[in-house]
């Protein structure tokens, strides 16, 4: 039982649990899924679609926040992706041509790839650090998103680039099987090679790891430009489901989100141990309570007052000091994990 | 001990002179670096534009157009002195605006609504100090619950944009002290005696020192009974009072509260001030560099709406000097810690 | 638990702990202890990591809070809530990492906190004039304009023991104040030392260092495991005795030499250095190490020791010089490429170059191992199991769970943990900096054991050690570096530690560069 309790994804996975629960009590819609025409339709379904660009998201976010690094230029990225899509769809002579889509996918990912890249390269081979490094695409890209889209909201008729975000794959809607795929994709490839174990060490100890041979740049290089290619995705998705190249409102505010989807998942700001798992779960939670507030009628632009409080309320529960409160409220019965706890802190210390 | 100071050979006088000058001013450099930056945009766009863009209105102008960042960047500047991060003064600028126009349009005396702001932002300035200091929890964090915390309460104020016609508020920004063709409005002379206050807090009181201590080493100024608890938490509640503060002077500038006001904000506030020399990772800093920096922006900025280009040029620009700089300071700090 | 009589017989003390105890959970840090400092002497307190030293220190000084027992100070009861209560009581503590503000200027560093101000603000000339005076009162010439952060570490932590007496300071507590010093200054610390003394001071004294403690010390208290062993009086307890207190056990191989030095030096050396050096510190080092040798290298604080092992293992460049292994000249762009030639180099900071502390044990023990298989070539986990285990069981790593943190085994059992990681490798020479700094005594002889058996079973060591006991005890030859340069290299079973202090601390001192 402790085991359960102490594992990491205990208490990320039964917010998740709660939040769906009190959901459905407090309205029975909330868990019914319809079939119609062979797709699956309801509130949860559309939880599982909408959740795709944070859930990428996030998912190069933890491989940065992993090397000890933060990357806050994924809201400026998915405004170049998209825009770079949007606008070679919106020239093109067949806007609805595979080949058109496929060249403006491609085309897309490769700018992000390359913005990713730029990231690493000013964090692994200059050294800077990586909010700083990250803020500069930041200010700059979505500046250059405008510019890519001459400062207006380009409309796109394209019937099958709208199915990326849209559409049904089987039962299920494409997009939750695109966050799905790049979830696998990762997660094997981090677990499978060394990776991730990689990754972690260099994100614990840079200078231990090189000495240890451990070629952390790149490592480093590796995750920013994970984080810029699955942030091109994330934007290719967004602007597949409005179908207008927004370049000040795609991706915004989604690094901060996606941020708080991995601290959520329990992996720490610090670098180092990261879980794929947890971030799943993270993005879940905020997706879901996203549509929460949506449920409970609360105007959406009142919506960060509800994220203002899960982050304090989540943080709280990570504090120590509360876990002390805990104990002595909760007196004797768990001082057993207290010893291991206090004797970490004494050698981190000493 | 002389061995200990000529452990490492001088290899001759001159690099010895300038490795000793490096040394000592190393923390100075990158402002100064910020300095000359701005004089040489200040003197290339006068010649430009044929002398018409150093001109007493438009210098006034730079500081009228920028008084509120101005304030926010000297709280951002304590804040990241002690290698933290204040995420939230956008939305707690764009909260404190947009309640204060509410309570001004109820009818309020701005006697009570304008401390009414400034206590508002230096609570959330509060909770993000307490969050960061006696919970454990990242600045980064911490700070962002401000933002989402600061923007979400902007929106339950109002949805909409408030104007305000209370006229102490207007007579902020109408006033026009005037020296000549230079003017100062009561907001420009506000955020100067913010930046005067700040900088003198963080050179000679103790309490600044302090700051500096916490970036420097937390552990080390915690063993040196520096009063760190109260100096960390301290330094939210000043950014947060900022915020408030420049909450109000954008509500005077724009005669008006909007819950959108300052969104992104915070980037340009941080830009600013590590352009102005202030490291992110603690310890080194000047309020009158983070000055220099919003200077920088500022004129960045006109420039642009100089030449009539797109504004979303200005972050491309901002973007490209934030680089600029931190590859300087990268090889300044490289090189004194090399010499170190 | 018999306690020897106060051999001074000195009225009241100026410090009395009784019944000192600490918890950690269920783990009693300090369980019981006694401890007196009467003013105007030098007390050591001796123990092995884990003793319970820092934990004592740490309730003397504020940091900690006593479970039960009593502190007094002047014979009153004191119940200290942070470090700066203590230092307001006169308590004041230099620690072995130097606890200081490398970002402010020296005068800072020695008055924030007591600095005077008129109405509220500081003056910088008065405090750095303040400053001037305890600086001077130590011998010390810095400015004390400048940061900080731009002085060796020997004078940062000089000036934190400028900070310490620059109060009204009744007991200073010295925590490894002399294993970043070289002999010279700690000279100029003892004389520190006596000078406090006599006016009236108590110091609290820790070291690794038997030699420093038995110079320096009216009294020695010794820990074990949390508990007080006793309290004596240096005249009355020799080396050895003191030892077997730290140790609880008979420690006779701690005089005797691990292995017979080889007689002969082979012809043709493994790892040859012509002219090594780089501008980190090194400055044409010739070097040769044979197969099955231990090269100890010995020379004070920055006389290029570890800048030579840097430069021999590819952590730094190499401005100049060649290397050859096996007599085919080799260039290590890295330290992997370094590594992939089977030369494996450990850091003197174990911490921060060392371990991955959140790492398991398994995993920093095939680190090295995997990065140079690369990141495709996994090794696959039961091989990584395996190779962990049997190389924790051969090193005797305690405790012996694999999947604990590193970061949570005692300072010997993590050097053992990065020994492992390179024996992983398979190398022929391993460059060994400081590996037994900062580890307690029974530890420190498990390391020297361990390398001469390395030795015998063939593999070429450079052994870097401050403690020159040490490096004679363990090594076959000994290079002596002064001035970053190498100044001889001699078999040591014909030195004796005066013969090397003697090349060592030579007065010529040859100032030129490039």
């Amino acid at each position: 039982m402790t085991a359960i309790i102490k594992h990491r994804l205990f208490w990320p996975a039964s917010a998740l649990v709660v939040l769906i629960t009190v959901n459905m009590l407090a309205n029975a819609s909330f868990a019914r899924i319809t079939v119609r025409d062979g797709h699956l339709y309801g509130a949860l379904i559309d939880i599982l679609r909408q959740s795709a660009p944070l859930m990428l998201v996030a998912l190069g976010m933890t491989l940065v926040i992993a090397t000890r690094g933060i990357d806050l230029s994924v809201g400026a990225i998915m405004a170049v992706s998209g825009a770079v899509a949007l606008t070679i769809i919106d020239g093109s002579e067949d806007p609805g041509g595979f080949g058109t889509i496929m060249i403006a996918i491609l085309v897309a990912l490769l700018v992000s790839l390359v913005l990713g890249a730029w990231n690493g390269f000013l964090v692994s081979v200059l050294g800077i650090q990586p909010i700083i490094a990250t803020l500069v695409l930041m200010l700059a890209g979505r500046g250059t998103a405008l510019l890519i889209t001459s400062g207006e909201i380009t409309t796109v008729v394209s019937a099958p680039f709208k199915q990326i975000a849209s559409g049904y794959l089987v039962i299920l809607p494409v997009a939750f099987f695109i966050w799905v795929a790049a979830v696998v994709v990762v997660g094997v490839v981090e677990r499978r090679t060394a990776l991730g174990m990689l990754t972690e060490a260099v994100g614990i100890n840079p200078e231990a790891s090189r000495l240890a041979g451990v070629r952390s740049r790149g490592i480093i290089w590796t995750a920013y430009i994970a984080s810029g290619v699955l942030a091109g995705v994330a934007g290719i998705i967004y602007s597949s489901n409005t179908m207008a190249a927004d370049a000040n409102s795609a991706g915004y505010l989604i690094e901060l989100y996606a941020i708080l989807a991995v601290v959520l998942g329990g992996t720490s700001l610090m670098g180092g141990k990261f879980s794929i798992a947890g971030t799943v779960i993270g993005v879940l939670i905020v997706q879901t309570l996203e549509s929460t507030i949506l449920f409970l009628g609360v105007a959406p632009a009142k919506s960060p007052v509800f994220f203002a409080l899960v982050v304090i309320f989540v943080v709280l529960v990570q504090s120590p000091r509360v876990h002390r409160w805990g104990r002595s409220v909760f007196g004797s019965s768990r001082t057993s994990s207290a010893p291991d706890e206090d004797a970490e802190k004494k050698e981190v210390a000493a | 001990m002389t061995a200990v100071e000529t452990e490492k050979a001088p290899r001759n006088a001159v690099f010895a002179g300038i490795d000793t000058f490096v040394n000592r001013h190393a923390s100075v450099l990158p402002t100064v670096a910020a300095a000359v930056i701005l004089s040489v945009l200040l003197v290339g766009a006068n010649i430009r534009f044929d002398g018409r863009f150093l001109t007493p209105g438009n210098i006034s102008a730079l500081l009228l157009n920028n008084a509120f960042l101005m304030v926010l960047a000297v709280g951002m500047t304590f804040v990241i002195v002690t290698a933290g991060i204040d995420l939230s003064v956008g939305s707690v600028m764009g909260f404190t605006g947009i309640l204060g126009a509410s309570m001004l349009s109820g009818g309020v005396p701005a006697i009570v609504v304008i401390p009414t702001m400034l206590v508002a932002g230096a609570l959330i300035g509060l909770l993000i100090g307490v969050l960061v200091q006696y919970f454990n929890v990242q600045p980064f964090i911490a700070s962002l619950a401000g933002l989402f915390l600061g923007r979400g309460l902007a929106y339950v104020v109002s949805l909409n944009s408030i104007r305000v016609e209370d006229p102490v508020v207007l007579w902020l920004q109408t006033t026009r002290f005037r020296l000549g063709d230079w003017y100062i409005t009561p907001t420009g002379i506000i955020a100067l005696v913010v930046v005067a206050i700040g900088a003198l807090v963080m050179q000679y009181t103790r309490f600044g020192r302090t700051v500096y201590a916490v970036g420097g080493s937390e552990s080390s100024a915690e063993l040196m009974g520096l009063k760190v608890a109260r100096t960390k938490v301290m330094v939210y509640v000043i950014s947060g009072l900022c915020g408030g503060l420049a909450g109000l002077l954008l509500t005077a500038f724009s005669g008006a509260g909007y819950p959108r006001y300052g969104i992104g904000t915070e980037l340009d506030v941080i830009a600013t001030v590590v352009i102005g020399g202030t490291l992110l990772a603690g310890g080194r800093g000047y309020v009158l560099g983070s000055m220099i920096g919003v200077f920088v922006f500022a004129t960045i900025t006109t420039i642009i709406s100089f030449m009539g280009a797109e504004q979303s040029w200005t972050h491309i620009i901002v973007g490209g000097l934030l680089l600029l700089f931190i590859v300087v300071q990268r090889a300044i700090v490289a090189r004194t810690s090399r010499t170190g | 638990m018999t306690r020897n009589n106060h051999p001074m017989g000195q009225p009241t003390p100026l410090v009395e702990m009784e019944h000192a105890t600490v918890r950690f959970g269920t783990t009693l840090a300090l369980d019981d202890v006694a401890l007196r400092l009467y003013p105007g002497e030098v007390h050591s307190l001796m123990g092995e990591n884990g003793a319970g030293k820092s934990t004592l220190i740490k309730a003397l000084t504020g940091a900690l809070r006593l479970d039960a027992g009593t502190l007094t100070i002047d014979g009153t009861a004191m119940r200290f809530a942070t470090p700066y209560d203590a230092q307001r009581h006169g308590i004041s503590a230099v620690y072995q990492e130097i606890n200081l503000l490398p970002n402010l200027s020296v005068a800072e560093n020695i008055r924030l906190g007591r600095e005077h101000r008129s109405h509220g603000l500081i003056s910088p000339r008065r405090m750095e004039r303040e400053a001037a005076v305890v600086l001077s009162e130590l011998g010390l010439s810095v400015d004390p304009h400048s940061p900080l952060g731009s002085h060796p570490v020997a004078v940062q932590q000089l000036v934190a023991i400028a900070r310490a007496i620059s109060t009204d300071v009744r007991v200073l507590v010295l925590d490894e104040p002399t294993s970043s010093l070289d002999s010279d200054e700690v000279a100029e610390l003892f004389r520190v030392i006596r000078d406090l003394k006599e006016r009236g001071v108590a110091i609290l004294f820790i070291s690794h260092f038997l030699d420093q403690v038995y110079e320096i010390s009216d009294r020695i208290t010794v820990l074990r495991d949390g508990a007080l062993v006793g309290e004596y009086l240096p005249t009355d307890l020799l080396r050895i005795e003191l030892m077997q207190k730290m140790l609880g056990h008979d420690a006779p191989e701690l005089l005797s030499r691990p292995r017979p030095a080889s007689a002969a030096v082979p012809a043709e050396p493994y790892l040859k250095g012509r002219g090594v050096t780089s501008s980190l510190g090194i400055c044409d080092a010739d070097v040769d190490l044979a197969e099955g040798e231990v090269l100890g290298v010995a020379g004070l604080l920055g006389s290029g020791r570890t800048a030579l092992a840097r430069a021999l293992t590819g952590i730094d460049a190499l401005d100049r010089g060649e290397l050859s292994i096996d007599g085919r000249p080799v260039r290590f762009a890295s330290p992997r490429a370094a590594m992939k030639h089977r030369v494996a180099y450990s850091s003197e900071n174990r911490r921060t170059e060392g371990i991955v502390g959140d790492l398991s044990v398994l995993d920093n023990i095939t680190l090295a191992l995997q990065a140079q298989r690369g990141v495709f070539r996994k090794i696959p986990p039961a091989r990584q199991r395996e190779l962990a285990a049997s190389w924790a069981e051969a090193l005797r790593i305690r405790p012996s769970d694999l999947d604990r943190p590193v970061r949570t085994l005692s300072g010997g059992n993590q050097q053992k943990v990065m020994l492992a990681r390179l024996l992983a490798l398979s190398p022929r020479v391993l460059v060994l900096d400081e590996p037994t700094r900062g580890i307690d005594v029974g530890a420190k002889v498990e390391v020297q054991n361990l390398v001469a058996d390395l030795a015998t079973n063939g593999l070429s060591v450079v052994f870097i050690s401050a403690e020159l006991e040490e490096v004679l005890r363990v090594s076959d030859r000994v290079a002596v570096l002064r001035d970053e340069r190498v100044v001889d290299t001699l078999e040591s079973a014909t030195l004796t530690v005066d013969a090397v202090l003697a090349l060592v601390a030579s007065p010529e001192t040859t100032e030129e560069g490039e």
